[in-house]
C-alpha cells in the first residue's frame, strides 16, 4: 500500500483502495497481476529519479530547466527554415488551451459535435486559401503530408516515380524518402542556381510515362517564390501525372493558390497560422484537393463532413467514406492514421477567422515589404552578398557571406553574442550556395529590429 | 466518499451555432496585423508588382470577417459542444488511456522559454529542453527496460511505423528484404500493427484468438517462416487479458530469425510491474500522450516514444540527443538512420508534459497507476456484469481482465434491439462522453471498451455503472428512447449516414457543401 495519495489519483487513498479490493473479492492488487507470469515481471523499483510531488516543487524544477533556455524573445530571431516567428493572437491559444477542445480524442459528433465543426471549418477556410473543396483534418506536418500526397498519386495512376524540386527542404525529403522506399523512386530535379527556379529542360527530359507525380514548393525552402507554376503543371499534366504543390499559407494573402496553375493536390503546413514554435514542435499538415471520388478514396487521414440530423435545420457531422482508413481496414486502408495533430488545426482556424481576408493580404504583403527592405539593407554591407537568388521571395532569403572572409558559423557566433540568433546555415544543404545563411523575416520584426541585425553585421564584418 | 448521482437532467450545450461564414460581415475585422513603418514601405515599393501576374493572387481569400469577440464567442461555444475528458468522467474511451491532464503542465508549455523556441537555434541556448529530452530518454529506458528512445514520432502509431521502418532498415542492410517481407500481427493489436508495416512494404499476416481470447500460439507456429520479419503485438490486448505466453510467441520469433515489436500502446496496465525488456522484445513504443499524462487535444498533437535495443539504435531517426559530460548535443552523424519520420525533433510540447508528470509521480506513483487502474478496472468489470444484457469478450475464460475490458451488448441487443451504437448515443445524455466501441472488424458483436485508469474515482466508477444500469433498462422497457438518442447533447442524431459515403452529397469544405446543395 504506497503511503502517499497522490493528487491526480483518488483511489491512491487507502482506505479506499482497501475497500475496492473487499468489493472485487481479492486481498490484493497481486490477485489481478497473477496472470503476468513471475518470469516476466519486473523485479525491483524502476531506477528514475525522486519524483517532485508537490506541484509547486515540480514546478520550480521543471521551470529551472527551461530557464537554461534562450527563447525568441528574449533574443533577435532570423531562423524559419520550417518553422517560423509570427505572432500568436491571444484568442487562439484562450480557445485551444480551454479543456473541452485540449483534453477531448475520439467521440462521436453529438457529445463532441463542436470538435467536428471547428475541424470543418478550419478545411473550409483551407480550402479557400488554395482554391479547392476537399481537405483533410491534420496531418503530423508538412513533410508527412507530402509523403502521403505522393503516396496517393501513386495509387490513384499506379505509377511508381515522383520528381520533387531539387530545392526541397532536407528534412521534409527526408520524411518523403522515407515514406516513399517501399515502392516510390524518389528523383530530385535540377534547379537554376541564380533564380532558384526548376530547370524546366531537366523536367522535360526526365518525365515519363512511369512519372506519377511532380512535387514542388511555393514559396520554396530557400524563400524564392517559383514563377512556372503554369509550365509546370502543363508538363506534368502532358505527362499524365499530378502535379503536387507545398504551400505555406502565411504567403497566399499575394501569390496565386496552386489550384490558379494546375496543382492537383495541394499540401503544406499550418504553423504559421497561431501556433507557437515549441522548439519545432508546433507542427501541423494539410493536404487538399479537388472533390472527386478518385482523390477521395486515397487519403488516409479522418475526414469531418457536413451532414443533416432529425432537427429539422440542424447541422450534423461525421465521418466521410470510412472504410478507407486503417481504423476501419486495417493493413487493407490507405496508409495509415493516428493521432495526428487536431488541436493545431483548431488553432489555424481560429487564426483564419482572425485575420480574415484584408489580415491575410496585409500579413503576406508586409512581410514581402520587410524582406526586400531587408535585403536592400543588408546589400549594403561589405562582403555579404544578396539577394543570392534572383527571384521574388517571400519571408525567407539566402544571403551569400563568402566575400567576408568569415563563415556563417563564425559569423552566427557572433551575432549571438549580441543576442541575435543569425539565419540558418546552409552551406552543408546546398553546397552549391557557398557560405551562405537561409534568412527569415516576418510581421513581428520591425525596421528596428532589421536595423539592429544589419549594424551587428557591418560590425562583425568590418 | 461522495454521493453517486445519475446526471438525470443533464443537457449539453446545444447553441445551434452556424457555419462561421454564416456568421461574416464584410470588412470588419478580428485581429490587425502590424504594418511595416512607412521607411519599409516606400523602400519596397508594390510588392504586387515583384510577381507576374499569372502567379499573384486575385481575389481576396473567401476567409470570414467577424470581430474578435465573435471569433472568441464562437469558439466558446464550440468547446462547449465538446465532451473534454478532463470536463467529464471518460472512463468511455477504452485503448486511449484518458488520465487526467495536470493545468501545471499546461502552464509549463506555454512558458516563453519553451513555446518560443526555433529549433534551428544553436544548440547553447536549447540546453534546457535537450535537457529535459535526455533526462526523459533515461526513464522511458528504465521503464521499458530498452536501450535507446527517440520522440521523434509524432502519435503512437507513428512510432510504430517508425518501427517498421527499423525492420525494413535492418532487413535492408542484411540484403534479405525481398525475402523478409512478411509482418504477422495479431486481430486484437491496434489497426496500426497491420497498416503501418503494409505501409512501409510489407505484407501482412493477422493471428486470431484462441478459445480464451489468446493469439492462437499454434497459429503463429504455422506463420512464422524464412519469410518473416517481425512481429508486431500488443499486451495486454485491447479485449484487457494479459497473455503470459507472451515470451513464448517472441522466441518463436526470434527463432525464426525475425525481430519483435510490442506495441505497448497500453502499458499503462503494467508500468513498473512488467517490461518489454522482460519478455524479450527488440522494441517496443509508448503513447507518451496517453501513459504519460498528456493531452490528446481532439486527436493531436501527440507524441509517440519509440524504443529498441542497442543493436537496433543505429537505425533511430535522426537526431538523437546526445550528453558529452559537459553538453548537450544533436546527433545527425548516423549513417544507418532510416532518416527522419516527422521535421525536426517531434512534439517537444508533448515530451514536455509527459517529463513533468512523471517527475510529480516517480517510480512509486508509475506503479500505484498501474495498480490503480488494474482494480478500478476489476471493480468496474464486477459491477457491469451484473447488467442485464452485458457481457464480455471470452467471458468465464477464468483470467482477470488487466487494465480494461472490452465488453458485448450482443445479448442485450438479441434482446431488444437496441444497438451499441444506440448505446454510445445515449450515453451522452447523462454528460458522459461517448465510449469507444472497437476497433474494425468487430470480432465480438456489439462492443464496448472501457478503460477506468487511475483518474478515476470510485464514485466515477459508482457513476458508470449506474448510468449503463439506467439504459439498458431503457433499452429493455422504452426501446425507442435509446434508438433516437442522443436527446440532451450539442447536437441530434444523424438522419442520412448514406450522405456521408456517397461522393454527390459529402462535404469536408463549406465551399463544397454549397456547391453540392445548390446554395452557391
Amino acid at each position: 500500500m504506497s503511503k502517499v495519495v497522490y493528487p491526480y489519483i483518488p483511489n491512491s487513498e487507502p482506505a479506499v483502495k482497501e475497500q475496492m479490493l473487499k468489493e472485487i473479492g481479492i486481498e490484493s492488487v497481486e490477485d489481478i497481476f497473477k496472470e503476468i507470469p513471475k518470469r516476466l515481471r519486473f523485479k525491483g523499483k524502476l531506477n528514475i529519479p525522486e519524483p517532485f510531488l508537490s506541484e509547486y516543487e515540480l514546478r520550480r524544477h521543471v521551470e529551472g530547466l527551461l530557464k537554461k533556455n534562450v527563447s525568441c524573445k528574449d533574443y533577435l530571431n532570423f531562423l524559419g527554415a520550417g518553422t517560423w516567428q509570427h505572432y500568436v493572437p491571444a484568442v487562439c491559444d484562450t480557445i485551444i488551451s480551454r479543456d473541452e477542445f485540449l483534453t477531448a480524442y475520439v467521440g462521436d459528433a453529438y457529445g463532441d459535435h463542436g470538435k467536428f465543426q471547428a475541424l470543418f471549418e478550419t478545411a473550409s477556410m483551407i480550402g479557400e486559401l488554395v482554391g479547392m473543396d476537399m481537405v483533410n483534418t491534420p496531418t503530423y506536418d508538412w513533410a508527412n503530408a507530402i509523403a502521403i500526397s505522393c503516396r496517393m498519386a501513386a495509387r490513384m495512376n499506379g505509377r511508381k516515380e515522383v520528381l520533387v524540386v531539387g530545392t526541397i527542404s532536407p528534412g521534409r525529403l527526408s520524411v518523403v524518402q522515407n515514406y516513399c522506399k517501399p515502392d516510390i523512386r524518389v528523383e530530385l530535379i535540377d534547379f537554376h542556381v541564380d533564380t532558384g527556379l526548376m530547370d524546366l529542360e531537366d523536367l522535360e527530359a526526365r518525365i515519363s510515362d512511369k512519372t506519377s507525380a511532380v512535387y514542388i514548393e511555393n514559396p520554396s525552402y530557400l524563400g524564392f517564390i517559383e514563377l512556372q507554376g503554369e509550365e509546370i503543371a502543363r508538363i506534368t499534366h502532358n505527362a499524365g501525372a499530378e502535379l503536387i504543390v507545398g504551400v505555406d499559407p502565411s504567403s497566399l494573402g499575394i501569390i496565386a493558390p496552386p489550384s490558379d496553375y494546375g496543382a492537383d493536390i495541394v499540401c503544406g503546413e499550418l504553423q504559421p497560422f497561431g501556433i507557437h514554435m515549441q522548439w519545432g514542435g508546433g507542427l501541423a499538415g494539410f493536404i487538399a484537393t479537388r472533390d472527386e471520388e478518385r482523390y477521395v478514396a486515397e487519403y488516409p487521414s479522418l475526414l469531418f463532413g457536413l451532414t443533416t440530423t432529425v432537427a429539422e435545420g440542424e447541422y450534423g457531422f461525421g465521418e466521410v467514406f470510412y472504410e478507407r482508413t486503417s481504423y476501419a481496414s486495417r493493413e487493407k486502408g490507405k496508409d495509415f492514421i493516428g493521432t495526428c495533430a487536431a488541436l493545431y488545426g483548431i488553432a489555424a482556424g481560429v487564426y483564419m477567422a482572425l485575420i480574415g481576408p484584408q489580415g491575410l493580404k496585409e500579413l503576406s504583403e508586409g512581410i514581402m515589404q520587410r524582406v526586400q527592405y531587408a535585403i536592400e539593407l543588408l546589400s549594403q554591407i561589405k562582403g555579404i552578398y544578396v539577394p543570392v537568388i534572383k527571384s521574388p521571395c517571400f519571408k525567407e532569403f539566402v544571403v551569400d557571406f563568402e566575400g567576408t572572409g568569415k563563415t556563417v558559423r563564425e559569423i552566427n557566433r557572433e551575432l549571438l553574442s549580441r543576442q541575435i540568433f543569425g539565419g540558418k546555415d546552409i552551406s552543408q544543404e546546398f553546397p552549391v550556395y557557398g557560405n551562405s545563411a537561409l534568412y527569415c523575416i516576418t510581421e513581428v520584426h520591425t525596421k528596428e529590429d532589421i536595423k539592429k541585425l544589419a549594424l551587428a553585421l557591418e560590425e562583425i564584418l568590418k | 466518499m461522495g454521493k453517486v448521482k445519475i446526471r438525470q437532467d443533464f443537457q449539453q450545450a446545444r447553441w445551434n451555432e452556424p457555419i462561421i461564414y454564416e456568421m461574416s460581415t464584410p470588412g470588419v475585422r478580428g485581429i490587425l496585423i502590424p504594418a511595416a513603418e512607412e521607411e519599409i514601405k516606400s523602400k519596397a515599393g508594390d510588392v504586387w508588382q515583384l510577381l507576374p501576374a499569372n502567379m499573384r493572387r486575385k481575389t481576396p481569400a473567401n476567409l470570414p470577417e467577424l470581430s474578435q469577440k465573435h471569433v472568441l464567442m464562437h469558439y466558446l461555444h464550440l468547446a462547449q459542444e465538446t465532451m473534454g475528458s478532463n470536463i467529464g468522467n471518460d472512463i468511455s474511451e477504452g485503448t486511449c488511456t484518458m488520465k487526467y491532464n495536470p493545468r501545471v503542465n499546461e502552464e509549463l508549455v506555454a512558458h516563453e522559454k519553451f513555446a518560443e523556441l526555433h529549433p534551428c537555434q544553436d544548440l547553447d541556448t536549447v540546453q534546457g529542453i535537450l535537457e529535459i529530452y535526455y533526462r526523459f530518454e533515461q526513464i522511458m529506458k528504465e521503464v521499458s527496460g530498452m536501450d535507446r528512445v527517440t520522440f521523434q514520432p509524432g502519435g503512437g502509431n507513428h512510432a510504430v511505423y517508425t518501427a517498421a521502418s527499423v525492420v525494413r532498415a535492418y532487413w535492408e542492410e542484411k540484403g534479405q528484404l525481398d525475402q523478409r517481407n512478411e509482418v504477422i500481427t495479431t486481430i486484437f493489436s491496434h489497426p496500426c500493427d497491420a497498416a503501418t508495416p503494409a505501409t512501409a512494404g510489407f505484407k501482412i499476416i493477422t493471428l486470431y484468438p484462441d478459445k480464451d481470447g489468446f493469439p492462437d500460439i499454434e497459429a503463429l507456429k504455422a506463420a512464422v517462416s524464412e519469410r518473416t520479419a517481425a512481429i508486431f503485438m500488443t499486451n495486454p490486448e485491447d479485449i484487457g487479458l494479459y497473455n503470459p505466453r507472451v515470451d513464448e510467441f517472441v522466441k518463436i520469433v526470434h527463432d525464426a530469425g525475425a525481430l519483435c515489436f510490442y506495441d505497448q500502446a497500453n502499458a499503462n496496465a503494467f508500468l513498473g510491474v512488467a517490461r518489454a525488456r522482460e519478455a524479450g522484445f527488440d522494441m517496443c513504443h509508448f503513447n507518451v500522450h496517453k501513459t504519460f499524462g498528456a493531452p490528446h487535444g481532439c486527436s493531436g498533437p501527440a507524441n509517440g516514444a519509440f524504443c529498441c535495443t542497442a543493436d537496433l539504435a543505429k537505425y533511430l531517426p535522426v537526431p538523437t540527443v546526445e550528453y558529452d559530460g559537459a553538453k548537450y548535443y544533436l546527433d545527425y552523424d548516423r549513417p544507418h538512420s532510416i532518416g527522419k519520420v516527422r521535421d525536426f525533433m517531434g512534439t517537444a510540447g508533448v515530451v514536455l508534459r509527459a517529463y513533468a508528470w512523471t517527475m510529480m509521480l516517480g517510480a512509486d506513483g508509475l506503479r500505484e497507476c498501474a495498480d490503480v487502474s488494474v482494480i478500478n478496472n476489476n471493480y468496474l468489470e464486477k459491477k457491469l456484469l451484473t447488467i442485464k444484457g452485458l457481457s464480455e469478450a471470452f467471458a468465464g475464460n477464468g483470467y482477470r481482465r488487466q487494465e480494461q475490458v472490452r465488453y458485448t451488448w450482443e445479448e442485450l441487443t438479441e434482446e431488444t434491439g437496441v444497438t451499441t451504437d444506440d448505446i454510445n448515443s445515449r450515453i451522452v445524455d447523462y454528460g458522459i462522453p461517448h465510449y469507444w466501441t472497437s476497433h474494425h472488424p468487430w470480432e465480438i458483436p456489439e462492443p464496448m471498451t472501457l478503460e477506468p485508469c487511475e483518474t478515476y474515482s470510485k464514485d466515477d466508477l459508482d457513476e458508470y455503472y449506474e448510468v449503463l444500469s439506467q439504459i439498458a433498462k431503457e433499452a429493455y422497457e422504452n426501446p425507442e428512447l435509446v434508438k433516437t438518442a442522443p436527446h440532451r447533447a450539442a447536437s441530434h442524431r444523424r438522419n442520412d449516414e448514406a450522405s456521408l459515403d456517397d461522393p454527390e452529397k459529402w462535404a469536408t469544405t463549406w465551399r463544397a457543401y454549397l456547391r453540392k446543395t445548390g446554395k452557391k
